[in-house]
């Protein structure tokens, strides 16, 4: 195929040259630009930089809030597609558009109208915190726009398999005497688990980088509610340069291990589907 | 597309109805709360004090006039620039195999995965004044942190990955038979292309640079890094939402949101219609198939 398109269509250098001279400029030249700075740090320096106790502190809370943001993401997001997929109610369309809302809503206002309504006096805040949650300037706050700006991603992997399969399964299961339990977890959920998977590690990936939404309801205080990419901006306002390189040369190795990740998971879901 | 294009089969497939009731009512009231209130209230805290108050605080305040037109003038370069882009590198991964297709594929991914602000940084390091081109863009007076074109630059960046990833499985469903129907025909590259290959593509594509333009105008680290927070001069919408927050003026950082907020839902509007429009599409030719059959 390649060397018949090759002869028979044309703009395979123009196109191809473009591409790459654009990747190159705008993708490959900052990214070595990061590297390179960080490499003209000693080791202590950039040791020093990346691993002192404000930044554990920011890495636990990054890490931690993200992988409660994407497990509960994991677990809402099955409930919202499988509702969707199966079932029909009225408004039903207009919901399901919904659902992608977090991805078109700026993140900034996503964490002024949280921060705003958990607040004690605010719609929510003024039946939750009475009760002790207080979602507003605490880590709770930061878990809760972490689930909102990663909502669609499991909603989004699951819906489409969840649709695919063949209601003949579930009627099989059932005359062979499967209770509707047992259908579930040894029918319905295993093509489900990729999917799943797949879904978590996106909104994971997410959630590690989020900063517009954190930012205004986190409280950003050190040590308690400030997250690594807070941490990495504060470094730059202090023109401390180096420091924040060290600490985006960590966040950068983190999210291309989760990228290696996702390929993999989405890869091992396309040759479960087929 | 890749979402909702199936039609759905509205099965309840037997599930007996307290289930049924139950679950729609957790899914409905995690979507009510996660996504209905803030949007509802929003618009809310935004109007609350009236109609001539919230004119006041979106269009008296000249910082905030400035913002609204500067975040018009950083997105549509920024998604003009990934839209050619967008276009080139998907005709060149799907028409034609080449070594290292796959690296090229797992490079344009990589902008979602950078956090927002390490992307705003790496920008920083190359054009700041301490950075690498730092120097020599300051000896020919050019400014690009701190000023629009670091803005631009930050958000192509941001959003470069949308018009590529929509259009690389649509050109991959269309396949290359009719592009080299039109060459075998004698049609030149161009030709190939404006008559053939676009409108094959062009609702692919406009699907790709709505949700492209969307993220440029909402984005906020990136920019935020870069923007160096000159009211009047550097901030865009989301960012004077930030600095209007932080002065307390909590109705005017909503009356903004509540712009930002609008644009979002006409974002999703025009994206349910491109998929409904593409469902329709699917079960036409669907349809058009089994008559054919039936003859």
């Amino acid at each position: 195929m390649a060397t018949l398109n090759r002869r028979v269509l044309p703009g395979f250098s123009l196109s191809l040259g473009y591409a790459v001279f654009y990747l190159g400029l705008l993708v490959l030249l900052p990214l070595a630009a990061c590297f390179l700075k960080a490499a003209s740090l000693s080791a202590g320096q950039f040791a020093e930089a990346v691993w002192n106790e404000r930044t554990r502190a920011a890495y636990a809370l990054t890490f931690g809030t993200s992988l409660t943001a994407a497990g509960a993401n994991m677990m809402l997001g099955l409930l919202v597609a499988w509702v969707l997929a199966r079932y029909s109610f009225p408004l039903k369309r207009l919901f399901d558009a919904l659902v992608d809302l977090p991805f078109a809503l700026p993140t900034a206002v996503a964490g002024l109208v949280y921060s705003s309504l958990y607040v004690p006096s605010g719609w929510l805040g003024r039946y939750l915190v009475p009760l002790g949650i207080a979602g507003a300037y605490s880590r709770l706050g930061i878990v809760l726009v972490l689930i909102f700006t990663g909502f669609p991603f499991v909603v989004r992997t699951v819906q489409p398999v969840l649709e695919e399969l063949e209601p003949e399964l579930e009627e099989a299961a059932a005359t062979l005497g499967a209770n509707r339990w047992q259908t579930f977890r040894r029918v319905l959920l295993p093509p489900l688990i990729p999917p799943l998977l797949t879904g978590f590690a996106l909104a994971f990936a997410r959630a590690l980088g989020e900063y517009g939404s954190v930012v205004f309801i986190a409280g950003n205080k050190p040590f308690h509610t400030e997250i690594a990419p807070v941490l990495i901006v504060a470094r730059l306002e202090e023109f401390a340069y180096g420091e924040a390189t060290a600490l985006a040369v960590v966040l950068l190795a983190m999210s291309f291990i989760l990228l290696g990740a996702i390929n993999l998971l989405e890869r091992w879901s396309k040759s479960r589907a087929t | 597309m890749q979402h909702n294009v199936k039609p759905t089969r509205s099965t309840s497939r037997g599930d007996p109805w307290p289930v049924r009731w139950g679950l729609t009512l957790a899914a409905l009231a995690v979507l009510i709360v996660l996504v209905l209130v803030p949007v509802v209230n929003v618009f809310y805290q935004a109007l609350e004090r009236g109609l001539a108050a919230y004119w006041h605080n979106l269009f008296g305040d000249p910082n905030t006039r400035h913002a609204i037109l500067l975040t018009l003038m950083v997105a549509p370069p920024a998604v003009l620039a990934n839209l050619v882009f967008g276009v080139a590198c998907a005709w060149a991964v799907t028409r034609f195999r080449f070594p290292g297709r796959a690296i090229l594929l797992t490079l344009i991914d990589l902008p979602f995965s950078v956090s927002p602000v390490v992307a705003g940084l790496m920008f920083v390091l190359l054009f700041g004044m301490q950075g690498y081109f730092g120097p020599w863009l300051r000896a020919h007076g050019l400014k690009i942190i701190f000023a629009t074109p670091g803005l631009i630059l930050v958000t192509a960046f941001v959003t470069l990955p949308f018009v590529v990833r929509e259009l690389v499985p649509v050109m991959e469903a269309v396949g290359p038979e009719e592009d080299e129907a039109a060459v075998s025909l004698g049609a030149n590259g161009w030709q190939m292309f404006w008559r053939v290959t676009w409108p094959n593509i062009r609702w692919g594509v406009l699907y790709g640079v709505i949700l492209c333009n969307a993220r440029a105008m909402g984005e906020f680290g990136a920019v935020y890094v870069v923007s160096g927070h000159i009211a009047g001069r550097t901030d865009t919408m989301p960012l004077r939402v930030e600095k209007l927050f932080q002065e307390y003026n909590t109705p005017g950082a909503f009356a903004v949101a509540s712009v930002l907020t609008f644009l979002a839902l006409v974002t999703l509007a025009l994206k349910t219609w491109l998929e409904h429009r593409e469902r329709q599409e699917i079960a036409e030719a669907l349809a058009s198939t089994k008559t054919k059959e039936k003859q």
